[in-house]
């Protein structure tokens, strides 16, 4: 899998932006210049300055340090919902991509239900029974992702069940378990990483919207989604407040973007 | 031919443009202010089932009782035109005002004015809002302009509680007051949209002063795009919004500033541990630095309180209690150790999340409170959750809130501490307070009903029932095309009295 940086220039920015934002996030996890939660009536809402080189919001709380566990908090949110969502959605997919029949007709018309209500709808119905918070929210997106990941999957297998390879493979004895995850899963593998990229950019959006509404990550804690809503009050105030934060955001979605577009050429 | 078209249709446009921005003062049927609140109407339309205060403050256009509060705190006749008292204080006769008309056009009856105080008091089968309510023996129809209230304890308060959104007028052949609430009141009823908003008209044969502008719109909005609204115009008048947004709100409002006239603490839960116990709310009265809160979330403004008593009434506030529990992270620390919360414990602060104010209390409160080892988290509710899990089913630990006084009466915010209160939602219970309560209700005599009354607020202070923060500073941007907005010692909106500036 070598591939220049001439011939694939997205797939390298990509990359190098997420995993800048990965590297800020894991730091912001262990180390950020200020506590992020600590309060100080004296900086309400300065700007920027060498000491808060993104200012403060209106407790007075480091902007920087803010994005920075924020980031950790959204990347985490986004992680969960993607592995819920493709682990699901691959087994479901695999089943009834490679069987077929009755159940896979029953599970695709569910699937199509699911699909045909917005989602951040469902996401409300889901937290709103199960009580907002990080987890949950997390658990709520992968539920919903899954649907997507499923038919994806399914396709792919669909496609290949017949493919002399895995006739092959039947006649030879594997057992299905072997022939679905060990023959036909790994040629699914490249659309379904540039899925994957499409599924961080949606649960990265999907977490700042559901925060931005109140439901997703609860305060003092930062998420970006959060930030974004908190800043909305100030923005004629400090609109460096929602610009520092929205550009965040802008960037780790670009960088998956990015990483999507290029993980396509190359597939 | 089509280069005409375009010539002429671009010279439209700009006269649309130009001659827009002329339209400036409206009259007439064409007048409308759009006023912007918090939260949706949803616990009910029915003046006697709400429960609210920003229910309250918007169904106080549409509806009235015999007697009605006025911007001083005195009690003035409405449906009422005058009343007296018998000598043995057991009898108010009402006398009704002539040609008083409902919206639908038809005439108030001595028999509506029976029904309402009845439907109101619990007497109909009905839960009641005022538990002084109870005390009412009869209400009698005497004649067709009289009705006679009867009741079995003397009352001082019962006036002002005749006077209360909850005890309103309201038509006995309505069979749906809980959505087409029809009243007396300056403004009627014409329609609601759930989450958008309630439009309101100005009643023509209104007894009194009529309202200036025909059509009023109450549009709900969330905390954070009510500045955008107002801004962007959409917006010409709200009440509820915090000081850091009136310094962005530019050169288009006028700016009142008052009190909300509300309550806001940190309630706690009494009955739950470790609430149960009075140290560690004694210490969590130390823990919090008031001062701080006002700095850190509301610009400095508001005015700190020590109990369920705010500075407007001015009788029976007691300053001293303000300064009760002063910040001090040792003492609160020390009575935790003697109350077994060496190592501090965990709690979570139920906010309903469309009161911006609150919570950003909530998150200084969890910052002030760590500092003790008392490890807050924040849980954000819809304001339909908060109602039905915290205020009625009292299913949550702690919760910041605003309690305001639904009448003009030190009871309206003390008898819910009344350890069998309907509405004691933070299951308050002591024996003296009870005592002191009861002995309240009783006394005719104003000098030592004041002093009961101060007694109660020591205590709840001494108790430390809940952790008092303030009664938060209140700033009322109205748009500058307007004028005569009111504040009342109430949380309501009259819009009646506002109008066009000439």
């Amino acid at each position: 899998m070598k591939v220049r940086f001439k011939e694939n220039r997205r797939l390298y920015i990509g990359l190098i932006i997420t995993g800048l934002m990965l590297i800020l996030a894991i730091t912001g996890k262990f180390f950020t210049p200020y506590d992020p939660n600590a309060m100080d009536s004296a900086n309400k809402l300065a700007g920027i300055s060498a000491k808060h080189i993104m200012g403060c919001d209106n407790f007075g709380r480091d902007i920087f340090s803010r994005i920075l566990a924020g980031l950790d908090t959204t990347m985490v949110v986004a992680v969960g919902t993607v592995l819920i969502g493709v682990t699901f959605g691959t087994v479901i997919g695999a089943l009834t991509g490679y069987y077929g029949g009755r159940p896979d007709e029953i599970m695709m018309r569910f699937n199509d239900a699911v699909l045909a209500f917005p989602s951040l709808l469902l996401a409300l119905v889901i937290i709103s029974i199960m009580g907002s918070g990080k987890m949950n929210v997390t658990i709520a997106l992968g539920i919903l992702f899954i649907p997507g990941y499923a038919r994806i999957v399914r396709g792919e297998f669909l496609k290949c069940r017949n493919l002399d390879y895995v006739q092959s493979a039947r006649l030879m004895g594997a057992s299905y378990l072997r022939i679905m995850f060990v023959h036909i899963l790994p040629n699914t593998i490249p659309v379904l990483l540039s899925t994957v990229a499409i599924g961080f950019n949606n649960a990265v959006l999907a977490e700042a919207g559901m925060s931005f509404l109140g439901i997703g990550v609860q305060p003092p804690d930062s998420s970006l989604g959060r930030m974004l809503s908190e800043s909305q009050s100030y923005l004629f105030l400090r609109p460096g407040y929602a610009l520092c934060t929205g550009s965040v955001i802008a960037l780790l979605i670009f960088g998956f973007a990015m990483l999507n577009e290029g993980l396509e050429k190359h597939a | 031919m089509r280069k005409r078209l375009v010539f002429i249709l671009s010279v439209f446009l700009t006269l649309t443009i130009a001659l827009g921005g002329c339209s400036g003062r409206k009259t007439g049927d064409s007048s409308k202010i759009v006023v912007g609140i918090p939260q949706d109407l949803e616990d009910s339309l029915d003046p006697h089932k709400a429960t609210a205060a920003g229910t309250r403050e918007v169904l106080f256009n549409v509806f009235e009782g015999l007697l009605k509060p006025d911007e001083n705190g005195n009690l003035i006749p409405a449906v009422a035109k005058e009343y007296e008292v018998t000598d043995d204080g057991l009898t108010y006769k009402f006398m009704l005002r002539d040609g008083v008309k409902f919206h639908n056009g038809n005439p108030v009856t001595a028999e509506d004015v029976k029904y309402s105080i009845e439907k109101s008091a619990g007497m109909t089968g009905e839960e009641s809002l005022i538990a002084a309510f109870s005390n009412i023996k009869e209400v009698n129809v005497v004649s067709d302009a009289e009705v006679d209230v009867v009741l079995n304890e003397t009352d001082v308060d019962f006036p002002a509680y005749i006077a209360s959104v909850n005890a309103s007028v309201i038509p006995k052949d309505n069979a749906t007051p809980d959505t087409t609430p029809i009243g007396t009141g300056p403004y009627k009823y014409i329609s609601r949209s759930p989450q958008e908003n309630i439009i309101m008209e100005s009643f023509d044969d209104y007894w009194g002063n009529k309202a200036s502008i025909k059509n009023l719109e109450f549009k709900i909005e969330n905390g954070d795009s009510m500045l955008m609204d107002l801004k962007g115009g959409t917006i010409d008048l709200t009440m509820h919004i915090s000081a850091t947004q009136i310094k962005q709100i530019g050169d288009d409002f006028d700016v009142h500033e008052g009190s909300m006239n509300l309550v806001q603490a940190l309630y706690l839960n009494n009955k739950i541990k470790p609430f149960d116990d009075a140290r560690v709310r004694q210490a969590m009265c130390y823990a919090i630095d008031k001062q701080a809160i006002l700095d850190l979330a509301f610009e400095g403004h508001g005015s700190p309180i020590g109990s369920s008593m705010f500075p407007s009434f001015g009788k029976y506030y007691m300053p001293e209690l303000e300064n009760k529990y002063p910040h001090d992270e040792a003492k609160a620390k020390e009575l935790l150790k003697e109350a077994g919360y060496a190592d501090g414990f965990s709690m979570t602060i139920t906010v309903p999340s469309n009161y911006t104010p609150h919570v950003d209390t909530a998150q200084v409160l969890v910052e002030q409170l760590k500092t003790v080892g008392i490890n807050a988290s924040i849980n954000q509710v819809e304001w339909n959750t908060w109602l039905s899990d915290v205020y009625t089913g009292r299913n949550y630990e702690s919760t910041v809130i605003g309690v305001d006084a639904s009448s003009l009466t030190a009871d309206a915010l003390l008898g819910r501490f009344y350890s069998s209160a309907d509405n004691n939602f933070i299951n308050y219970s002591n024996e003296e307070y009870d005592r002191l309560y009861e002995e309240s209700r009783k006394t005719l005599d104003d000098n030592r009903r004041t002093e009961l009354i101060k007694q109660m607020e020591t205590l709840l202070s001494e108790d430390a029932a809940n952790v008092y923060i303030q009664d938060m500073a209140e700033f009322v941007p109205i748009n500058k095309k307007f004028e005569g907005y009111t504040f009342y010692p109430l949380y309501v909106q009259d819009i009646s009295r506002i109008k066009y500036k000439d």
